[in-house]
C-alpha cells in the first residue's frame, strides 16, 4: 500500500511494506467491527418512548465475557504483529551484513557530505570521491553507511529504501542497505536541525554497476579503474 | 467582596477553574492561529498569509514548535485537568472547596506567569523557540544552533513553571479526592470524571520529575555553558530524549484520562444506563498508567539507542494498546440496552469514541518497530497523534463545556447551534488529517516549511492533499465562531438552567446553577454509586440520585423488590 | 474579607490528616525529581571512568560533617514535633530553631566547599561530573533553604499556639531533604 506512493528500491523495503499491510488488515478488522457495533448500538438503542433501559452492571460473568473474549483476541493478534515487527527490525537494524562497500555520510547544518570510496574500493583513502547533497551507489551491492554529524542531531532518510537513522554528534552510527533498482530519488533529513532543516534535501543516484563505475572513474581524484571491477559483480 | 477579591484573587475553586478555562481558551486561540499560518504556508508556499505575512523558515519552526507546546501544556492540561478538575471535583464529591484553596490560587498565578513568559518569548529578538516541542539538544541547548538565544530559555522556563503549577494543582486534586469526600462516598461511588482527573494528576506527578531535572540541566546548558547534553563536552544528547519521553509518554495518558472521564459520565447520563464495568474501567486505567512508564522509547526507536532495546519497547507498546482497547469496548458496551438521547453533549461524547479509535489503531503501526523505521518523523505520526489529541483536547473540552455549562453558568446553551457547531467541527477535522495519513505514507517528513524543495514530494497530487487539509482547517476554525456565538448569546440572554437539566445522579446537579460560594448550605451525604440509571426497582424514575436517602443496589445485602 | 478554611480541609475520609497526605504526595514528586537526576548521574558515572578521578576532588570530610549536621537537625525536628504534640510551644519553637540552625551550618559548610573547589578550578564547567555535582548539591541546597524558610514561618505560628500540626509536616519534609543527602553523599563524596 505504501508502494502506491513510493517505490521500493531496497531489499527490505518490501518487508517493511508487508509489515504495514499485515498490521493494516488486522487493525482494519477490529476498527471496522468496533465502529460498526458502536453505530449499530446508537441506532438500536436510541430513545423510544415507552421502552425502558436495561440495568446491566457489567460485573456479571455472562456480560463480562463480551469484553474478555475480545481482550484475549487482541492479545492473540498482537503476537503476530510483534513477531513481524521484531523480524523486520532485526533485519534492518540489529544485523549488519558484510559490506561490499562503505560510504561515509556527514550531516551538518545544512548540507550532506557523502564520501564515496574511489576505484580502490576502500573508504578514507586518497581516491575517495566527496560530494555535497548527492549520493551515488550501485544496485545489488551491500553498502554500509557510516553516519556522523558535525553539530546537532540530524537524520538520514531514504524513503525508497524505507530507511531512516538519526545521527548523533559525537558518534559514528553504521547502517546498511542493498539497492534493488536504478533511479534517482530524494534523501531527507528527518530530525529538526534548525532553520535550514528544509534546506538540505539530497538525491540518491542508484545506477547499474557499469554506469556507476564510469561515474567513479570520472570523478575520483586519483583514478585507476581496476580495483572496482571485482566488486561490481552482482 | 470587591471585584478583585471575587474574581482576581479568589480562592474559590469555581472561580479558579474558570480562570484556568479562559486562559486555556485564549492560549488555544493563539495555538490555533499558529497552525492556520503554517498550514497556509505548506499549502501555498511563499504566500502572504492573511493577518500574518510571509512565513520565514525561522518563523515556521517557531510556529510549529509553539503550536504543539501551547496545545498540550496551555490548552489541554489547563482546560481538562485544572479547569474542569477545579470546578467539578469538590462539587462531585460533595464538599465546599478544595482542601488547600490558597495553594490552588497560587498554582493559577504560577500558571498565568508561565503563559505570560511564553507569549513574551514570541516578541524577543529572533522570536520564539523553534526546536520543536520535544526540544532535543544540541539544537535546543545552543543559540548558535537554534538561532533563538532568548526564545529558547524563555520557552524552557515557561514550560518548567507550568510543570510547577500543575504539581501544586495536583496536590490539591489528589488530597481533596482522598480526604474531602462526602460521608458515604466510598471508593467505588466516586464518579469517573473525578477518578480520571486524579489518576491523571498522580501519573503527572510521578513522571514529570526526571524531566524537571532535565530542564534544569538544559537551562544550564543554554545559559551557563555546561555540557550535560553536549557530546563534545562529555555529555550525551540522547539523555535528554530519555528524560523527555519518560515523561512524554505518561503525559499523553495524563490528558487522555480526564477526557475519557467526561465521556463516561456523559454517556451514562444520556443513555440512561449504568456504566458498564466500573471496576473494569478502573483496573484498565491503573494498568494503562503503570504500563505507560515502560513504553517511552518507542519515540526513540531509530534515535541511536541500542537496537536490542527496541524489541522490548515494541512489546510493551503493543501491550498498552490492550487496556485502552478494553476501555473502548467497555464504553461501547455501556450503550447496549440504553435509551440514548442525541443532544449536543452526547454527540461530542460519541464522536470522541469514533475518532479516538482511529488514533488508537494507527498507533499500532508506529509501535511496531519495523514499520516505525519508515514512519518515524513523517506526517503519519502527525496524523496519528492528532487523531488522539484532538479528541482528547478539543472534543473533550466540548464534551465538558456543553454538558456542565448549565451548572457552571446557570443557563442552557442552544442545542441547535450546538449541533451545527458539532458537525462543522467533526467533518472538517477528518478532512484535515486523512490527507496527512496519506502524505505520511508517501514519506512526507515533519517540520519542513516548504515541500517544493523535495522533488519526490513536490508533486501536484501531494499539493492537492495539502490544500484540502488547509482548507478544511479554515472551515473548522470558522465553525468555532458558532460555538462562540452560542456561548456569548447564552450568557447574555439564555434560558435559565434548572438544577438538574439532564436528570443526572451525581452530586454537582443538586447544587444551585451556578453554585454559590461554599456550594451548598448543607453538604450532602451519599447513599449509592453515581450510575444507578434504569434500576428495575424504581419504575417511576429512570435515575437514582446519589444523595437520595435509601438503599444501595450494589450493596451485597441489597434485597431487590423484583420477584 | 479574610480567608476562611473550608470544611473540606478538615475532612478525612482516609483517616489521615489532609496536610500529612499532601506532604507525602509532594515528597513523591520530589523523589522522582531527585531520582531522575541521580539516575542520570549514575548512568554517566558507570559509562565514564574519568568521573571517578574527578570525584576524588570532593571533600569527604566536609561531606561527612554535613551528613552529621543534617541527621542531628532531623533529630531536633522530631523533638520539636514531640513538644508540639504535648502543646509545649516554647520548647517546640526552640527545637525548630535548632533545626534551622543545623540547616544554616549545612549551608555554611557547603559555601566553604564551593569556594574552595571553585578557587581550585573545579567549576561547574570543568566537566560534566562537576556540572552534576553543582546541580545536584545546588538543588538539594535550595531545598534546604526552602525548608529553613518554611520552618521559620511555622515557628511564628507555633509561638502563638496556632497550627501546631504543621510541625510534623515540615518535619516529614526535612527528613526527606536528609534522605536525599544520604544518597548524594556516597555518590559524590565516597565513591572514588
Amino acid at each position: 500500500m505504501i508502494e502506491a506512493y513510493v517505490e521500493r528500491a531496497s531489499t527490505y523495503a518490501g518487508d517493511i511494506d508487508n509489515l504495514f499491510s499485515m498490521v493494516f488488515w488486522i487493525v482494519a478488522v477490529w476498527f471496522i467491527a468496533a465502529e460498526a457495533i458502536l453505530f449499530y448500538f446508537c441506532f438500536r438503542f436510541r430513545k423510544v418512548d415507552g421502552v425502558a433501559t436495561e440495568y446491566i452492571t457489567g460485573e456479571e460473568k455472562h456480560h463480562k465475557k463480551w469484553i474478555s473474549i475480545p481482550h484475549y483476541l487482541v492479545l492473540f493478534f498482537d503476537v503476530f504483529i510483534v513477531i513481524g515487527a521484531v523480524a523486520v527490525w532485526y533485519d534492518v537494524k540489529q544485523r549488519l551484513p558484510e559490506p561490499d562497500l562503505v560510504i561515509g555520510v556527514v550531516a551538518q547544518q545544512w548540507a550532506w557530505t557523502f564520501i564515496h570510496p574511489g576505484p580502490d574500493g576502500v573508504l578514507r583513502t586518497d581516491d575517495d570521491i566527496t560530494t555535497i547533497d548527492e549520493l551515488h551507489v550501485m544496485e545489488n551491492v551491500t553498502y554500509h553507511i557510516e553516519m556522523e554529524s558535525k553539530d546537532v542531531l540530524h537524520s538520514f532518510s531514504v524513503p525508497v529504501f524505507r530507511l531512516k537513522q538519526d545521527i548523533i554528534p559525537g558518534r559514528r552510527i553504521t547502517g546498511w542497505f542493498k539497492a534493488t533498482r536504478t533511479g534517482e530519488w530524494d534523501i531527507q533529513c528527518t530530525e529538526i536541525c534548525g532553520i535550514g532543516h528544509a534546506l538540505m534535501p539530497a538525491r540518491i543516484h542508484i545506477k547499474s554497476a557499469y554506469d556507476h563505475n564510469q561515474w567513479v572513474v570520472q570523478n575520483s581524484p586519483n583514478s585507476s579503474g581496476q580495483a572496482l571491477a571485482s566488486i561490481s559483480q552482482p | 467582596m470587591s471585584f478583585s477579591e471575587k474574581y482576581i484573587f479568589s480562592t474559590d475553586h469555581k472561580v479558579i477553574g474558570l480562570q484556568y478555562m479562559f486562559t486555556g481558551i485564549f492560549m488555544a486561540l493563539i495555538g490555533g492561529f499558529f497552525v492556520y499560518v503554517f498550514r497556509m504556508q505548506l499549502a501555498f508556499p511563499g504566500i502572504e498569509v492573511p493577518f500574518y505575512g510571509t512565513v520565514t523558515p525561522l518563523a515556521y519552526n517557531s510556529l510549529v514548535t509553539n503550536h504543539g507546546t501551547i496545545m498540550i501544556f496551555w490548552f489541554a492540561m489547563p482546560v481538562l485537568i485544572a479547569a474542569f478538575g477545579n470546578i467539578l471535583i469538590p462539587l462531585m464529591i460533595g464538599c465546599d472547596d478544595m482542601v488547600f484553596p490558597r495553594i490552588n490560587r497560587l498554582s493559577f498565578q504560577i500558571f498565568l506567569l508561565s503563559a505570560i513568559i511564553l507569549i513574551a518569548s514570541f516578541f524577543v529578538p529572533n522570536g520564539g523557540f523553534g526546536g520543536a516541542w520535544t526540544a532535543y539538544p544540541p539544537l535546543s541547548a545552543e543559540a548558535a544552533y537554534n538561532s533563538t538565544p532568548l526564545g529558547a530559555p524563555m520557552w524552557l522556563i515557561a514550560v518548567a513553571l507550568e510543570f510547577v503549577a500543575f504539581l501544586l494543582g495536583g496536590i490539591n486534586f489528589i488530597t481533596t479526592l482522598m480526604n474531602a469526600r462526602a460521608p458515604g462516598m466510598t471508593m467505588y461511588r466516586i464518579p469517573m470524571a473525578c477518578w480520571m482527573i486524579v489518576i491523571a494528576s498522580i501519573l503527572f506527578m510521578c513522571s514529570v520529575g526526571p524531566l524537571i531535572a532535565g530542564a534544569v540541566m538544559l537551562l544550564f546548558d543554554q545559559t551557563l555553558n555546561t555540557h550535560f547534553f553536549d557530546a563534545a563536552g562529555g555529555g550525551d544528547p540522547l539523555l535528554w530524549q530519555h528524560l523527555f519521553w519518560f515523561f512524554g509518554h505518561p503525559e499523553v495518558y495524563v490528558v487522555l484520562l480526564p477526557a475519557m472521564g467526561f465521556v463516561a459520565d456523559i454517556m451514562a447520563v444520556m443513555a440512561r444506563k449504568k456504566l458498564f464495568g466500573y471496576k473494569t474501567i478502573l483496573y484498565s486505567v491503573f494498568a494503562t498508567g503503570i504500563l505507560s512508564f515502560v513504553v517511552w522509547a518507542h519515540h526513540q526507536f531509530i534515535a541511536g539507542i541500542d537496537p536490542r532495546m527496541a524489541n522490548l519497547f515494541t512489546v510493551t507498546t503493543l501491550l498498552i494498546s490492550v487496556p485502552i482497547a478494553e476501555l473502548c469496548f467497555v464504553y461501547i458496551a455501556t450503550l447496549y440496552g440504553g435509551s440514548i438521547t442525541f443532544n449536543t453533549p452526547m454527540l461530542w461524547a460519541l464522536s470522541f469514541l469514533v475518532e479516538f479509535l482511529i488514533g488508537g489503531v494507527t498507533g499500532i503501526f508506529l509501535g511496531a518497530s519495523g514499520a516505525d523505521i519508515y514512519f518515524h518523523d513523517t506526517y503519519f505520526v502527525v496524523a496519528h497523534f492528532h487523531y488522539t489529541f484532538v479528541p482528547i483536547a478539543i472534543i473533550g473540552f466540548y464534551c465538558g463545556i456543553t454538558f456542565w455549562f448549565p451548572k457552571i453558568f446557570g443557563k442552557m446553551m442552544n442545542d441547535t447551534l450546538g449541533k451545527i457547531h458539532f458537525w462543522g467541527t467533526i467533518i472538517p477535522f477528518n478532512f484535515i488529517f486523512i490527507p496527512l495519513f496519506l502524505l505520511g505514507a508517501a514519506g512526507q517528513h515533519r517540520r519542513i516549511y516548504n515541500f517544493e524543495n523535495f522533488q519526490d514530494l513536490a508533486l501536484p497530487e501531494f499539493f492537492n492533499l495539502r490544500v484540502i487539509a488547509t482548507v478544511s482547517l479554515i472551515v473548522m476554525i470558522c465553525f468555532q465562531l458558532v460555538f462562540l456565538v452560542n456561548f456569548i448569546l447564552t450568557l447574555r440572554k439564555g434560558k435559565k438552567a434548572p438544577k438538574n437539566p439532564w436528570n443526572s445522579n451525581t452530586l454537582e446537579w443538586t447544587a444551585e446553577s451556578p453554585p454559590p460560594h461554599g456550594n451548598w448550605p448543607v453538604l450532602p451525604t451519599v447513599y449509592r454509586g453515581p450510575y444507578e440509571y434504569g434500576h428495575p426497582d424504581r419504575p417511576d424514575s429512570d435515575y437514582w440520585p446519589q444523595d437520595e436517602p435509601g438503599p444501595d443496589p450494589a450493596d451485597p445485602d441489597y434485597k431487590s423488590t423484583q420477584a | 474579607m479574610s480567608f476562611q478554611v473550608p470544611i473540606a480541609t478538615n475532612r478525612s475520609a482516609t483517616g489521615i490528616p489532609t496536610s500529612r497526605l499532601a506532604v507525602w504526595w509532594i515528597l513523591a514528586s520530589e523523589v522522582v525529581i531527585f531520582g531522575g537526576l541521580i539516575m542520570c548521574y549514575l548512568m554517566f558515572r558507570l559509562h565514564h571512568e574519568s568521573w571517578g578521578f574527578e570525584a576524588a576532588h570532593t571533600n569527604p570530610i566536609a561531606g561527612g560533617v554535613n551528613t552529621f549536621v543534617l541527621l542531628t537537625s532531623s533529630l531536633f525536628v522530631v523533638l520539636a514535633h514531640q513538644a508540639a504534640e504535648a502543646k509545649e510551644t516554647d520548647k517546640s519553637v526552640r527545637y525548630i530553631w535548632f533545626t534551622i540552625f543545623g540547616g544554616f551550618i549545612f549551608m555554611m559548610v557547603k559555601a566553604y566547599e564551593y569556594t574552595t573547589e571553585i578557587t581550585h578550578g573545579y567549576t561547574m564547567f570543568k566537566s560534566v561530573f562537576w556540572s552534576f555535582y553543582y546541580t545536584a548539591t545546588g538543588l538539594h541546597g535550595f531545598h534546604v533553604m526552602a525548608g529553613m524558610f518554611i520552618m521559620w514561618m511555622i515557628s511564628r505560628d507555633v509561638k502563638k499556639g496556632k497550627n501546631l500540626h504543621r510541625v510534623e509536616i515540615i518535619g516529614i519534609y526535612w527528613h526527606f531533604v536528609d534522605v536525599v543527602w544520604i544518597f548524594l553523599f556516597p555518590l559524590l563524596y565516597i565513591a572514588k
